[in-house]
């Protein structure tokens, strides 16, 4: 199977080593091998229940808190195991942010939404700047600076979706997960945080969950599609959505199932 | 069935079907009738019997042999000091325990076995509590309770009410979605800090309406607070936590089961007065539920 390999040259943000999560009995990822290098976007696509989402919470140990679920295998970040003993996971989702499906704001003043993460760390003297910074790279702060204490869930949601960002960003991750983050919105604040992912990639390294193919052609470098648990292909995104090597990729973009 | 039929007039299988509809429909507000027209019955009767006796004085003597004299000044200090105090109490560890089983304890047998215990003991007799009382706080913890005190009043009827205020505020912390929890955890947030930040003043609101009609629950009891003695002629209010004491409850029950008429209209009068905190709490309740309902 073609992957990407960027690991000799020392670019990978992110490598998993045979990555498997097992929910009771049924094993939900079974053994991912795969790099994702340094602030390029990569798409994780596949149908319903491929696993992508699982795969995309297993990079900042969100499946911790979902009981059930045994993750086995390494990913490794800056070549230390997420997964080891010593490692905390409140450390590593700091570093690694997330972005959900649904908006979700606090319901609390857009201000205090973005505030949120630093004042988590201690009462940082420059909150305004971190809040003010954040908003502006997630393209929201010329529409929101003048009511920065309404409260959030008054946005439109894809408002609601930046302030989101803004949050995650405010906490100066490397990494930034999202999954499907524009399928809960219309096609004009879709297209927003497609060119707002777009502007970010020169900061942070971005893997994207996605239902939309279209979505995953136009803003991502690298693109992995996986099925029932299994990478099937990980290649360019080019390459997977116009010369892909396997012949389910191309059943599956060209949208023969799924 | 090869009969063609045009009209849409209902055929007499249908009217048949109709009409035992409407029957069962008339079943169900006799149903609901004789609830309603009982308390109404109910309430009348005793509006009837004692608002001429809700005198000012009323609210500021003690009981007295001499029904014209009488009052519930005790009876009144006595409540409040009790519900008071029971809040104090059964908030914070009723909250507590909540948060600890929805969000600390892991799923298993040892949580289902004390969220089965706890949906028990909100059954159980409120008697049985009384006696639990006598023993333990009344007796054993004399030296700390100073026996038949309002703190041990407080303490039984707390025991009464956590069970409920545990279920109710469990139920107010899982209607918290799931999506603030993991936005919060997303940004590195520790348990404590979203269960402090987001859990807890999310729930609050359902937690305090359940809590106040928790609390109007034990506004009424009486049998355990019998059964740990709390006296019924007291013509003095209480100082502090370790001084006896009697409830409105206790009052009603003891002029009401007096032969001499007058007794039963103060007892009328009472029920007035305890109906009317009642109703009060209620309210609060339901003002607090709605200032703060929110939509996600």
């Amino acid at each position: 199977m073609p992957t990407i390999r960027v690991s000799a040259n020392g670019e990978a943000a992110l490598e998993t080593r045979d990555v498997r999560v097992r929910y009771g009995n049924n094993e939900a990822i079974k053994g991912i091998t795969m790099e994702i290098p340094r602030k390029r976007v990569v798409a994780l696509i596949g149908p319903s229940g491929c696993g992508k989402s699982t795969l995309l919470r297993c990079f900042n140990r969100m499946n911790d808190l979902v009981p059930s679920a045994a993750v086995t295998g390494e990913v490794l970040f800056h070549g230390e195991n997420l997964y080891a003993d010593h490692v905390d996971p409140v450390e590593v989702r700091r570093r690694i942010g997330m972005v959900f499906q649904k908006p979700n704001p606090f319901p609390k003043s857009i201000y205090d939404n973005v505030a949120f993460g630093p004042r988590l760390y201690g009462r940082p003297p420059d909150l305004d700047d971190i809040v003010e910074r954040s908003l502006r790279q997630a393209a929201l702060w010329d529409e929101v600076k003048d009511r920065m204490n309404d409260n959030a869930l008054g946005l439109s949601g894809g408002q609601q979706q930046r302030l989101c960002i803004a949050r995650a960003l405010a906490v100066t991750p490397e990494i930034l997960l999202m999954d499907e983050p524009a399928s809960a919105l219309d096609p004009i604040a879709s297209a927003k945080i497609e060119e707002l992912i777009q502007q970010l990639v020169e900061h942070y390294t971005i893997v994207i969950v996605t239902h939309n193919m279209q979505q995953a052609a136009r803003v991502s470098h690298y693109t992995a599609y996986l099925y029932i648990g299994e990478l099937i292909e990980y290649d360019d995104t080019n390459t997977i959505f116009t010369a892909p090597h396997e012949k389910h990729t191309e059943d599956y973009v060209t949208g023969r199932f799924g | 069935m090869s009969v063609e039929r045009h009209s849409l007039e209902a055929p007499p299988e249908l009217v048949a079907r109709r009409r035992r509809g409407k029957v069962f429909q008339y079943l169900c507000l006799s149903a609901t009738l004789v609830g309603v027209v009982t308390l109404v019955v109910l309430l009348a009767d005793v509006l009837i019997d004692g608002v001429a006796w809700l005198t000012p004085t009323f609210f500021t003597e003690f009981p007295s042999r001499i029904p014209a004299r009488a009052g519930i000044k005790s009876a009144l200090y006595g409540t409040v000091w009790l519900m008071g105090l029971c809040a104090l109490i059964s908030f914070p560890l009723g909250v507590a325990a909540a948060v600890w089983l929805e969000e600390y304890a892991k799923k298993g047998w040892l949580q289902t076995v004390i969220q089965t215990n706890i949906a028990n003991l909100a059954g159980v007799p409120s008697i049985v509590y009384g006696i639990l009382g006598l023993a333990v706080f009344v007796r054993w913890m004399v030296p700390f309770t100073g026996g038949r005190s309002v703190i041990s009043g407080a303490l039984t009827i707390s025991l009464l009410v956590l069970p409920i205020l545990i279920i109710a505020s469990q139920e107010a912390i899982r209607a918290v979605p799931g999506s603030i929890r993991e936005a919060s955890y997303g940004l590195g947030a520790t348990k404590w800090q979203t269960v402090r930040h987001h859990v807890l003043p999310n729930a609050m609101p359902g937690i305090l309406t359940g809590t106040i009609l928790a609390l109007s629950r034990a506004i009424g009891e009486t049998a355990p607070l019998i059964m740990i003695g709390a006296l019924t002629f007291i013509a003095f209010v209480p100082d502090g936590p370790r001084d006896q004491f009697t409830v409105l409850s206790i009052q009603i029950y003891n002029w009401a089961s007096r032969p001499q008429p007058e007794f039963q209209h103060l007892a009328a009068a009472a029920i007035i007065v305890l109906l009317m905190l009642l109703l009060s709490m209620n309210a609060l309740a339901i003002w607090l539920r709605n200032r703060h309902h929110r939509e996600w």
